[in-house]
């Protein structure tokens, strides 16, 4: 069973999972941009 | 030349095999992920850190694969400075990236798990300093590839950086075994270290993260192809 009670460790393992979050986040959005982005300028470029 | 499966050394079956293998993996790593999860929340806590053995399922493997994704940086550097492969100066560029988010993130997980349990945020100790040192070589080697216009000197310069910081690989591994550290030793591989209820999951994670790189590095060396065929284009263009 899933225990989300942390007591008092929230104010460290909280932030911990909400950092981690957000920097998966941002490298996939990233990652994403930057080969969506050349992508378009490449196929733009040979007149694809 | 050295053999390389065909796929690695040839950009369109690259390109061919990372737009399926791609979101694969990512998709291996939010099923890995959610798994994981699920069974590190359901550990009961530790007797000595309490929950916080929490942070420990997305610490670890963020530190392990700062020190992995560097393995794979120095060797696509290898291979694009002395063998000029075609691929690997890309593979190179687009693992830096990724190795210093990961890398950053080890580094703020564990002084979040450190306040609580060392009762400070960061101690200048031989692992948490040498992790940063491969933070700060992470940095340089992008810094340095934007700072040169000629691609190729910028390639070749930054090439011998990430093999120079690959000496710093065996310190941040050994160095909670060569130096007194506040750090503890390694667990994950020392059999009988971790107790199975933490092991699997931390296990799961470890292949969530590594799954999880293995589709972003894909997609930015795809970013990478594009980027480079886009200025070749544009060559072409600015020459006829």
């Amino acid at each position: 069973m899933i225990d989300l009670d942390v007591g008092k460790y929230a104010a460290f393992i909280w932030p911990a999972y909400a950092i981690t979050a957000l920097a998966f986040a941002a490298m996939i959005a990233g990652a994403l941009n930057h080969s969506r982005r050349w992508k378009t300028r490449a196929e733009g470029l040979s007149g694809k | 030349m050295i053999p390389a499966p065909a796929f690695l050394s040839n950009p369109e079956r690259f390109m061919a095999f990372s737009r399926w293998a791609a979101p694969l993996f990512g998709a291996i790593a939010v099923v890995l992920a959610l798994l994981g999860l699920w069974l590190g929340w359901s550990a009961p806590p530790d007797y000595q850190q309490g929950a916080t053995v929490r942070i420990m399922f997305i610490h670890v493997p963020a530190a392990i694969m700062a020190s992995v994704v560097y393995v794979f940086l120095a060797g696509a550097s290898f291979l694009a400075l002395v063998f000029r492969h075609v691929l690997a100066d890309a593979a190179a560029e687009a693992a830096a990236p990724l190795g210093a988010g990961l890398t950053l993130l080890a580094l703020v997980t564990g002084s979040l798990w450190g306040r609580p349990m060392w009762g400070t945020w960061w101690v200048w100790d031989a692992r948490l300093t040498s992790v940063l040192v491969l933070f700060l070589f992470y940095v340089a080697y992008i810094a340095l590839r934007a700072s040169l216009d000629d691609e190729t000197k910028a390639a070749r310069a930054a090439a011998i950086l990430a093999l120079v910081g690959a000496v710093n690989l065996p310190i941040v591994h050994f160095s909670v075994t060569w130096w007194n550290s506040l750090h503890q030793g390694s667990s994950m591989f020392t059999p009988g270290a971790l107790a199975p209820v933490y092991a699997r999951p931390l296990f799961l994670m470890m292949l969530a993260y590594l799954s999880g790189f293995g589709s972003l590095w894909l997609v930015r060396i795809r970013g990478e192809v594009w980027r480079r065929r886009a200025d070749a284009a544009a060559l072409r263009a600015a020459r006829a």
